[in-house]
């Protein structure tokens, strides 16, 4: 389907916009066939310009300045921190995540404040910090500390900066609406380009002074008021302040169609109707979740997590936490991680036989659906389990395998053409088919018309290793 | 002198120099470096000074610089087609209210464009034999889960439930003993008695079985205007269409994560039935494993359809309990990822708060817990704008949580 029916009035870029461009010499030096071939790839966002030699020379600069110019993303990026850890947002091309890949996955902070005690800041540094989790070959993280000041005290800010500095190299957010608050922070952490959070209608010329001196990104707070958010904008670009982060405000329960319908202008007025002054990364607070009254924090932690999901799915591209629960993070970041792949990805996987390992005659068979998620499941599951192993991937049209058997894309038959299409019968002497728990039912109908074994696997692929080491003889 | 006015109307001007031109200017001379020849600007009398104090602005305003926000609205050419569940006596059927879903002119809660005409709407699951629930579940449910009737009820009494569906899940060819289609219809009249709210009846995926039993069911809720769930491509579409349009109830059109599927299954569809008989599922996979491609395709149906494809104007329906279908949803972890008790259950909240704002109009879900804040999410979101109580979060920054 093209783009055509979300676009509002901005033009959408041809492959033949970008070839007119460049230097047309069909030199090959970036890989491609072509000038053509690479043209297509830069509109689809899957090269950059740069890698164009030629266009790079003195006598080509104009031209490069107007591609760059022309594939600028509508949502500015711009990098919170320094060094290894430094977190780009923002650099949103499109609006909906089928026009394009998104840029830049949310990037979520935690929160400390300068009145915990040392070790419950260390802590929860450290809890940021080793965040981990392995999911389909991604390592899901967190990506920065908001520091906040509750004591209203310049030096316990500063020192709180400093402390958090010295245990991390993740990047910083420094909270307060007090400039010299935030300047004192900023004392602790000259050159760590911290973002400032955040500029107020009433604060702005300080904090832009501010950002202007220590070269930092600038949050701008406008609480459901886009209005304000625009002319602070327009104000602070004038002012020299160019890396700019919007918070339209993130209202809590009774406020939270508002909340939504502010990120949702803003990304639709920056991508769709090329409005500059909206056209930077927003910034999302769930935590305010935690200033409702509730009977307990689980309360508290549940209501700040949903919210923070639909603002992952609702544009926001930076996010200020207070939970720790891995209970709310976890489908968190698994949601953020969906929502940012490329929806290109197809949804199956090809059919065959795939090898694990160093497989021989005794080697165990197992048998999953070519559906891409499961597939990368199950194989993920296997390489742990360190077995060596045949994986038996059967067309089920990219179903998962209980709506694969209960659509009947994935029944006895397919699994039968599979057994005999992969010439698995070649590869090992016995004939016995573990198959996925939730195949069960198709059992016995895969005995008869392969003329193999079946042993019911686990029902979910994380049992495997057990199951190998408990029924594999 | 309205011939002036009106040729510089004419020169485009960026809109601070017309705003300075007006004499609404509140800034202050400062130093000024510009090349006046560069600007392309017929001379007037009394425009210099103002050009100056422009320029010298943007070295650095000292008071906020105006630049109103005109709300980002978008014109689509169609509507999605609403849809009413459930019949009551006077209109032919027994419940003791109707549920209307879709009728959307606008994306999902683009609220400032077009008000929520009808709230999402989310209906709970009954099984009517035993199927692997997780645990987190179960507790919620006691012994209710026994039958398809007390389950039934209990959802209703205990939680509110606006609708239930009842999945037929005993029909199953598959199961050492299958029910009959005789029997599964005894099992909906049973629980239309039980509970008075409309009702999903679901099937269980065999396409000759479904169609046999959905013969009996239809009939036997003549009027009540059951959603049937579900009907595809594989299936005798003619056969199915007529059953639900000579009874007196709603289809739901399932396709599998593809949307030219749900294109050509809808247009077979309205061959036979009006389009307020047509609901559409294409497919809901778990947070984690596959939501990225079901959020992706309802967004797009959902777009088309109201930008004008008239065989994806249909209201989209999600069976959210496919988030236990994850294994981090269910499954005891390490002890980092904390109690799934409450791990489970938020699984499904995202899940289905994804879809919502893909363009949901009804959901089928399992855990109560998702079930409260799915709905409540929906009326806040379904709220009038300018109900943020900008108080509230003003001092977040240094709030002691």
């Amino acid at each position: 389907m093209s783009g055509k029916e979300t676009k509002g009035g901005l033009k959408q870029l041809s492959p033949i916009d970008i070839y007119m461009l460049l230097p047309k010499t069909n030199c090959k030096e970036c890989g491609e066939e072509n000038c053509m071939a690479f043209a297509t790839k830069v509109v689809n966002r899957e090269v950059s310009i740069d890698k164009c030699a030629p266009l790079l020379t003195k006598q080509n600069e104009k031209n490069y300045n107007k591609l760059k110019e022309m594939l600028k993303p509508a949502v500015k990026e711009l990098t919170v921190g320094v060094g290894d850890n430094a977190v780009k947002v923002g650099g949103k091309l499109v609006m909906y995540r089928h026009e394009l890949t998104y840029t830049n996955p949310t990037a979520i902070a935690i929160d400390v404040t300068d009145e915990m005690s040392d070790d419950e800041i260390l802590a929860r540094v450290k809890y940021t910090q080793d965040f981990s989790y392995l999911y389909i070959g991604n390592d899901l993280k967190l990506q920065m500390i908001a520091v906040r000041s509750t004591s209203n005290n310049a030096e316990n800010f500063k020192a709180t900066i400093k402390k958090v500095a010295e245990n991390t190299n993740l990047p910083i957010i420094l909270c307060s609406f007090d400039a010299a608050i935030i300047e004192s922070g900023l004392m602790a952490v000259p050159k760590a380009r911290p973002l400032l959070y955040a500029a107020t209608k009433d604060n702005w010329k300080e904090m832009a002074e501010l950002a202007l001196m220590y070269n930092c990104p600038l949050a701008v707070s406008a609480p459901n008021d886009i209005s304000l958010l625009r002319s602070m904008v327009k104000t602070l670009n004038e002012y020299g302040v160019k890396d700019l982060v919007l918070d339209p405000g993130t209202f809590p329960t009774a406020g939270l169609g508002d909340t939504i319908n502010n990120f949702t202008m803003i990304r639709r007025a920056a991508c769709q109707m090329g409005d500059e002054l909206l056209g930077y990364p927003t910034i999302g607070t769930p935590i305010v979740a935690w200033t409702e009254p509730a009977n307990s924090p689980t309360v508290n932690a549940w209501n700040e997590a949903y919210t923070a999901s639909m603002l992952v799915t609702r544009y926001a591209d930076l996010l200020i936490m207070h939970g720790t629960e891995g209970w709310a993070l976890l489908p968190l970041t698994v949601l953020r991680q969906n929502i940012y792949t490329d929806p290109r990805k197809p949804v199956a996987v090809e059919a065959g036989l795939r090898t694990f390992g160093t497989p021989d005659e005794n080697t165990p068979v197992l048998m999953t659906s070519n559906f891409a998620l499961t597939y990368y499941t199950v194989a993920q599951d296997i390489e742990s389990s360190g077995n060596a192993a045949y994986l038996l991937v059967v067309n089920s049209e990219g179903t998962a395998i209980d709506s694969g058997v209960a659509g009947r894309k994935l029944t006895a038959e397919t699994v039968a053409d599979a057994i005999k299409d992969s010439k698995v019968e070649e590869k090992v002497k016995h004939r016995k088919l573990i198959i996925p728990g939730k195949a069960a039912r198709i059992s016995g109908e895969i005995e008869e018309l392969s003329n193999w074994q079946v042993l019911v696997g686990p029902r979910d692929s994380s049992g495997i290793a057990k199951f190998l080491l408990d029924k594999w003889k | 002198m309205p011939e002036r006015a009106e040729k510089n109307s004419d020169l485009a001007l960026p809109r601070e120099i017309l705003d300075l031109l007006a004499g609404n200017d509140e800034l202050e001379l400062e130093d000024v470096d510009m090349i006046v020849e560069e600007l392309q600007f017929l001379y007037q009398p009394g425009v210099m000074p103002a050009l100056q104090r422009m320029v010298a602005a943007r070295a650095k305003p000292t008071s906020l610089l105006d630049a109103p926000f005109a709300l980002p609205v978008q014109k689509y050419p169609s509507q999605i087609v609403e849809v009413t569940l459930g019949a009551t006596k006077s209109q032919g059927g027994s419940r003791g209210r109707t549920i209307k879903i879709g009728g959307e002119k606008s994306p999902a809660f683009y609220t400032f464009e077009n008000p929520t005409l009808n709230s999402p709407v989310v209906s709970l699951d009954v099984f009517d034999s035993k199927v692997p629930i997780p645990k987190a579940v179960k507790t919620n449910f006691n012994d209710a889960i026994e039958d398809p009737v007390s389950w039934a009820k209990y959802a209703v009494d205990k939680f509110g439930a606006q609708m239930i569906t009842l999945h037929l899940v005993s029909i199953d060819p598959l199961n050492p003993k299958p029910s009959t289609p005789a029997e599964a219809a005894k099992t909906v009249e049973d629980v239309l008695q039980a509970v008075d709210v409309p009702l999903v009846v679901g099937g269980c995926g065999d396409p000759q079985k479904d169609l046999a039993v959905f013969e009996k069911v239809t009939a036997a809720a003549e009027g009540e205007r059951l959603l049937i769930s579900t009907v595809t491509l594989d299936m005798d579409i003619e056969k199915s269409a007529k059953l639900i349009k000579q009874y007196g109830h709603v289809v739901l059109a399932f396709s599998p994560m593809d949307l030219n599927q749900a294109r050509e299954l809808n247009r077979r569809l309205l061959e036979f039935l009006p389009k307020e008989q047509i609901i559409m599922d294409t497919t809901t996979a778990a947070l984690g494993y596959g939501l990225d491609y079901a959020f992706t395709i309802m967004e797009r149906a959902r777009l088309a359809g109201l930008m004008g494809d008239p065989e994806l104007q249909q209201p989209m329906s999600s069976g959210t309990t496919n988030a236990w279908a994850a294994r981090e949803a269910w499954q005891t972890m390490d002890p980092q990822w904390g109690d799934k008790n409450l791990r489970g259950p938020l699984w499904e909240t995202v899940t289905g708060l994804t879809l919502l704002l893909a363009g949901v109009d009804l959901f089928m879900m399992l855990h109560p817990a998702a079930v409260r804040t799915l709905r409540n999410t929906v009326k806040r979101l379904s709220e009038k704008q300018g109900t943020a109580d900008v108080e509230k979060i003003a001092n977040w920054v240094s709030a002691k949580i």
